[in-house]
């Protein structure tokens, strides 16, 4: 496998993850702005509900105007397309906004462009979601590994049972109940809601983020522990770790390089999918403790009828996914010498 | 499928031949996969207790409403004004004779109740939405594997656009939208329980596509689907009365598991305030409340909780058995 077809599969899978975020934002702005058509409002009812409280006429139709709302819904979403790939201007009053390339147009409710949102609420989720993977990949996998080697022992028992429960635990429970023991009744962590940016406070960024990823990490440890330990168990189970024993190969190297290599393989999907959901807006966790990242944005804007926001986070969020598959699919082959790239 | 046939009694195990011939027909049986699963069940007693579980719930969320308070009616006489919680009860949870689960702070609604009839709700979205995945997901994975070629390259797209959407983000903006509507002449609770049957069921179909995608690839190859299209059958008779069978115990097992999933996903969303909304008790909405309340009343985040934990934890626990019970490979 030369590096020239590395660089043919990847340009496909990126045509490929284009192809698909078209898809995700045609759905997403189908559901805003063609749904509501389907269940009868009219053109009017919608821009109303875009222009706030107490709309008047004028207002109304200057905000049907400015976004389009009288176009067919495919025309409407040309020009969302238009605005990311070469920029936007939108009519405000007599002024005319330009919007720079990727424009993801501006938010109804503030008026302000959406991008510089979105990147001004990126670093809280990304600390929140890269500490807690970095922890759960840790750990769910040690304990599954761990759990595998010693089967039927107590500490698999005892791990399997924890997993168990923290797979069937939500997360907004054992967040409010970290919240309660640990910083409201025992005082060492400070509450929800005291998340300050790393630039600012780096300290009090971590003390306000340990409660945070230690409540999400053991949610997917526990699931990544499960997993981990069923692909070990059906991978010890294999011929060629047989022979690998036969040959005379140290148990530690039947175990690192021959077994954990293949069971790794499953467990790298679930993890870049689950990252890149998280990374798109960790919804729950962030609610519980009241961090200012996507997922609060996302919550707000839903419930405030805020549109272009709403489509900027799934997008993000989607694009994510997209990209994080792209990379664990490249992985694969570095890990897994069974995969060719085809 | 084929059954292990058993052999019992020494004297079957010392005459094979005379086992062949069907002399001693009560040491011989051949056992169909249900009777095997249901005595590997039988032995297995977690499961067998999350099976219970799960049996009582059922019967919960259909009789317990008839039979609990009325959860909507104010008792704010057992609040105490100053710390806006239950007067009486360990840990300020109001639990008395009356009030079995004490009462919610402030208002002073039985929790008994809410719990019984958020166990409803709750239930009634999770099954309805995983039969909604499973029909989806079964009849694409079917097919997706059956035929092959284009039909299965553009199902399996399907899938991977499905999974790469943000599942969660997206629910919200769709019960969001829909919710405040009026279709089909219904609104509120009634519209948004839809919704969420609905929405959940429909963006969680490709999990289970996918796995009876892959059990039919390998079963489409096996000599009884020959020999039926040898026989003349249709393409539509081969998938649903040759394979669809056959396919029953990876079915049942990952509806079992689907369910506790789906329970999760609408109590997140009522708990961020997309999914069922006050006053119509919702575990996720109750779980919202406590927010605010569970410093001065902490039995209040704890009970919902328990409920969602319990309730999820018991299906798991069923479905982990009934999946190593159905497993074929496992002894």
């Amino acid at each position: 496998m030369g590096p020239f077809n590395v660089l043919a599969y990847i340009i496909r899978r990126l045509i490929g993850a284009v192809l698909m975020l078209l898809l995700v934002s045609l759905v997403t702005f189908g559901i805003f702005f063609w749904m509501p058509k389907l269940a009868g409002q009219t053109t009017d009812q919608i821009a109303a509900s875009y222009v706030g409280k107490a709309p008047t006429a004028e207002a109304i139709a200057a905000t049907k105007e400015r976004l389009h709302l009288d176009q067919p819904v495919v025309l409407q979403y040309g020009h969302y397309l238009k605005g990311i790939v070469a920029g936007q201007d939108f009519k405000a009053g007599p002024e005319v906004d330009h919007c720079p390339a990727p424009c993801l147009g501006y938010s109804f409710r503030t008026s302000q462009p959406v991008l510089p949102q979105l990147i001004d609420r990126a670093p809280a989720t990304l600390s929140l979601a890269a500490g807690a993977a970095l922890l759960w990949l840790v750990s769910g996998v040690t304990i599954g590994v761990l759990s595998a080697l010693r089967r039927g022992s107590f500490l698999d028992r005892a791990a399997m049972v924890i997993a168990l429960g923290g797979v069937s635990l939500p997360i907004y429970f054992t967040g409010l109940l970290s919240l309660a023991i640990f910083s409201y009744n025992l005082k060492i962590f400070p509450g929800g809601g005291s998340y300050r940016p790393f630039s600012e406070d780096p300290l009090h960024w971590f003390e306000s983020l340990v409660l945070p990823w230690v409540t999400l990490a053991f949610l997917y440890a526990a699931m990544y522990a499960r997993l981990t330990r069923a692909g070990m168990l059906e991978t010890l189970g294999e011929d060629y770790i047989r022979t690998a024993r036969a040959k005379g190969l140290p148990e530690k190297t039947v175990i690192t390089k021959h077994a954990l290599r293949s069971s790794l393989t499953p467990i790298l999907t679930v993890f870049g999918l689950d990252l890149g959901l998280l990374l798109g807006g960790a919804v729950l966790t962030e609610n519980t403790f009241s961090i200012p990242g996507l997922g609060q944005l996302a919550i707000a804007a839903i419930n405030g009828g805020d549109l272009p926001v709403v489509l900027g986070v799934t997008l993000l969020a989607a694009t994510f996914v997209v990209l994080l598959n792209l990379v664990v699919d490249v992985l694969y082959a570095a890990i897994d010498p069974r995969v060719r790239l085809g | 499928m084929t059954a292990p046939i058993e052999v019992t009694g020494s004297d079957a195990e010392a005459q094979p031949e005379a086992v062949l011939a069907g002399i001693d027909r009560k040491a011989i049986q051949g056992r169909s996969l249900w009777q095997i699963a249901w005595l590997r069940l039988k032995r297995d007693k977690v499961a067998l207790i999350g099976g219970g579980i799960v049996v009582f719930l059922i019967l919960v969320a259909i009789f317990g409403p008839f039979l609990v308070q009325d959860p909507n009616v104010f008792h704010q006489n057992l609040n105490d004004p100053t710390f806006n919680r239950p007067k009486y009860g360990f840990w300020h949870s109001g639990i008395s004779g009356d009030h079995w689960l004490g009462v919610e702070p402030s208002n002073g609604r039985d929790m008994l109740a809410r719990i019984v009839h958020g166990a409803r709700v709750s239930l009634l979205v999770a099954f309805c939405a995983t039969l909604l995945s499973v029909v989806i997901g079964v009849v694409l994975g079917v097919v997706a594997g059956y035929f092959g070629g284009w039909v299965d390259t553009i199902i399996s797209r399907a899938m991977d656009v499905f999974l790469a959407f943000p599942l969660l983000l997206f629910a919200i903006a769709l019960v969001g939208v829909l919710a405040d509507a009026s279709v089909f002449g219904l609104s509120g609770n009634g519209l948004r329980i839809w919704v969420l049957m609905f929405v959940i069921g429909f963006f969680n179909w490709p999990y289970i596509g996918r796995i009876i995608r892959g059990q039919t690839l390998s079963l489409r190859e096996r000599e009884f689907v020959d020999a039926a299209r040898s026989m003349g059958a249709g393409s539509f008779y081969i998938l649903f009365r040759e394979l669809l069978p056959n396919l029953v115990a990876p079915i049942l097992v990952y509806s079992t598991l689907l369910i506790p999933t789906n329970i999760l996903f609408e109590a997140a969303l009522s708990f961020l305030g997309v999914g069922v909304i006050p006053p119509k008790p919702s575990w996720g909405g109750m779980l919202s409340q406590a927010v605010s309340t569970y410093s001065v009343a902490p039995m209040f985040m704890v009970i919902p909780g328990l409920a969602i934990f319990i309730t999820v934890l018991a299906f798991n626990l069923f479905g982990d058995g009934l999946r190593d019970a159905l497993d074929p490979r496992a002894k």
